[in-house]
């Protein structure tokens, strides 16, 4: 019994390996790396169920057409755990066992920064679709990214502050070992104190990832009675934050930043973020066009609204799709493949995604518009303003 | 001033979960000199049966907050014990039975923590759950010191559970067994008491508080997650060492000392500081006292 199941499995093997270089010809093979488990799950199932949606649209069609020759599309999504450390290897694990063409992901800064600089250093083609930290891609001709940056978004959320509930004091509370988080809190107290004056952000707080209780951080900040709480923090963390500042009595505005906008927030926070405000990508409730397209299938296959990642996923995708058609032909020799799709890319100028156009700077960093989206009592994410660099 | 005086309350909230873990780490550890390493996943365990009761009551019975709260508290407690108890028998008893040195069992106790996480993980996925709001919160201000109805109620039931537990081990007969084990494992059955009854008692008590904390942790910290509970439930173990291990009276006021170091530092210093500066106290602490504050030096036959 044992024997024969050896023997079937050592067959088999010999089967696909046999199988594979006949189909390798024919094959694109993308690498996910993305968090499935972790601290920010959503996030990854998010990336997942868009690019398999992509997947589906193109592979349905018949592939992807490169220099008149018809791919097939395969997906290979591995969990980086929402660590910086699992980033780097899975990024490794992408490049060097399974020879990805090219890698999406990491979404979250603080894995997208360092898996980046492996990724430059293989000369294998990364694009980010969430990741806004200038890090990420800054001096790695090889990464790229779809979202926008925190220097423009930092900027973003102060004048809509400013404008929305004429503030002009501000605290901040930020996931210190999260480089997103810290990056955009920086950006923010700089900016902020640049417009409002030295000291115009009244307590600038941080706290740790696995925190579960902020209250002494929290009294701090409500002591300091700011107009209002700016929270560039994880969704997973923003339902405890709240909660916590409502129970010390927090009655004034909250503002928060892109990684507030997963489907899960509101699964998790509930009513008490209903009538705040955060700057994100985009905003499905009011979407035209093909934007519009997207959230319909997106919610008639899976039963819900595509949140940020979803769309920026397919965005990102799609970006490195037009790069592998721009690159001309493939060889089938890795790194010459590879290059040319970095090439390609790279001579993108200007992309329609369903998160804005966006026009691609030297850093490889899409300059687009930001939105301000509202949580309204039904707890959908509503367009509020659209900010344009 | 306002705010020493929040952040004393602050302290005291969290400090109560603390003392609570707390006091299940010390309970096992004083009838079997054994550290239980799975007590913080099993008051993981204790925040999602909370979860599950809740749900339930609320949704398919369609029970008010206020009565769900009233019958979750004792399901919730009950079924976080069986865990307790389960987890004594299949894998703590057999070791105990066939001699096994303390190490393995200890072994066996964190291998137990991390079969339930990862249980948890597998059979619940990675999402987080969301805790239902059981009771409407008030906020009170009073002279600019802010706390809700929940804060007080956390603060008093981690007194009260002390005050019981007390009760138990120093007062009555069961009591006295459980402190006559921790004494001598090998005359006790002689004097014709029911030590395998008197040590799932132990686990019973011990899971149950554990069970309680979990369903005021997910009141309080509305999210739940598989990992939860391996953190606190290292720093409750941390406190219950610093507090003497063995001692009711060391757990609490350890759990409490832990949670006021923590809060205190995050105050006045960054974040990150945190960590350092509470483990450093508590480090001079057994420094200067090796035994914890209300540990007692004692010596082991061999």
């Amino acid at each position: 019994m044992k024997r024969s199941l050896v023997k079937s499995t050592l067959l088999a093997a010999a089967f696909s390996m046999a199988a594979v270089p006949a189909l390798s010809a024919d094959v694109i093979k993308i690498g996910f790396n993305i968090p499935m488990t972790g601290d920010i799950p959503k996030v990854g199932e998010s990336s997942k169920l868009s690019a398999e949606m992509l997947k589906e649209d193109i592979n349905g069609a018949g592939g992807l057409e490169v220099g008149g020759k018809k791919y097939m599309l395969e997906f290979i999504y591995e969990d980086n755990e929402a660590k910086a450390e699992s980033a780097v290897t899975t990024a490794l694990k992408l490049i060097e066992k399974d020879e990805v063409l090219a890698m999406i992901g990491p979404n979250s800064s603080k894995q997208a920064v360092p898996a980046g600089q492996v990724a430059d250093d293989n000369e294998t083609v990364m694009i980010s679709p969430w990741s806004t930290n200038p890090d990420t891609t800054l001096d790695r001709p090889w990464v790229f990214r779809a979202a926008f940056l925190d220097p423009f978004q930092g900027p973003v959320a102060v004048d809509f502050a400013a404008k929305r509930f004429s503030a002009k004091t501000a605290a901040v509370l930020y996931d210190l070992s999260n480089d997103y988080s810290k990056g955009l809190a920086e950006i923010f107290k700089a900016d902020f104190e640049g417009k409002f004056g030295e000291g115009s952000v009244k307590a600038f707080e941080s706290h740790g990832t696995k925190d579960q209780d902020f209250s002494a951080q929290l009294t701090t900040i409500i002591n300091a009675k700011p107009d209002f709480i700016f929270l560039p923090d994880n969704y997973n963390q923003v339902a405890l934050i709240v909660k916590q500042a409502n129970q010390l009595g927090w009655s004034g505005p909250i503002m928060g930043a892109d990684a507030w906008g997963s489907s899960e927030l509101m699964e998790l926070c509930g009513d008490l973020c209903k009538g705040y405000y955060f700057s994100t990508h985009y905003a499905a409730k009011g979407a035209k066009g093909a934007t519009k397209e997207f959230i319909d299938r997106y919610t008639a296959k899976y039963g819900e609204v595509p949140d940020d990642v979803a769309a920026l996923t397919w965005d990102a995708t799609r970006i490195v799709l037009k790069g592998i058609q721009q690159a001309g032909e493939l060889t089938g020799k890795l790194s010459k493949d590879r290059e040319a799709i970095r090439d390609g890319l790279s001579s993108i100028t200007k992309f329609d995604g369903i998160t804005g156009s966006m026009s691609f700077d030297e850093q490889g960093d899409p300059v687009k518009c930001a939105v301000v989206v509202k949580i309204t009592d039904e707890g959908e994410f509503e367009f509020t303003e659209s900010v344009c660099p | 001033m306002e705010s020493l005086v929040q952040n004393i309350l602050n302290a005291l909230q969290w400090g109560s979960f603390y003392a609570l873990i707390a006091l299940g780490y010390t309970l096992v550890y004083g009838v079997l000199t054994l550290i239980n390493f799975a007590h913080g996943d099993v008051f993981m365990v204790g925040a999602y049966i909370a979860f599950f009761v809740s749900t339930f009551l609320l949704t398919t019975l369609g029970l008010p907050g206020w009565g769900v709260l009233i019958l979750a508290i004792p399901l919730t407690m009950f079924f976080t014990s069986l865990v307790g108890v389960t987890l004594e028998r299949v894998a703590y008893r057999p070791l105990r039975r066939k001699g096994a040195h303390r190490l393995y069992v200890v072994i066996t106790a964190l291998m137990a923590g991390l079969i339930l996480e990862h249980a948890n993980l597998a059979i619940l996925g990675a999402s987080r759950k969301a805790f239902p709001s059981l009771i409407e919160e008030q906020v009170y201000n009073i002279g600019g010191v802010v706390f809700t109805n929940l804060k007080l109620g956390v603060i008093f039931t981690a007194a009260a559970v002390f005050v019981l537990l007390n009760f138990i081990v120093t007062k009555t007969k069961i009591g006295m067994a459980m402190r006559a084990i921790s004494y001598d494992k090998f005359a006790v059955p002689l004097m014709g008491i029911p030590i395998d009854q008197i040590i799932v008692f132990t686990f019973i008590l011990g899971s149950s508080m554990a069970g309680l904390a979990g369903l005021l942790f997910a009141m309080s910290y509305p999210v739940l997650e598989p990992y939860m509970g391996a953190l606190i439930g290292w720093k409750a173990f941390i406190a219950a060492v610093v507090g003497g291990i063995g001692d009711i009276r060391g757990a609490f006021i350890g759990g409490f000392l832990l949670g006021a170091v923590e809060i205190m530092v995050v105050a006045v210093f960054p974040s990150t500081y945190r960590d350092l500066i509470a483990f450093s106290v508590l480090l001079i602490i057994l420094a200067v006292r090796p035994t914890g504050l209300f540990g007692v030096a004692r010596h082991t036959k061999i």
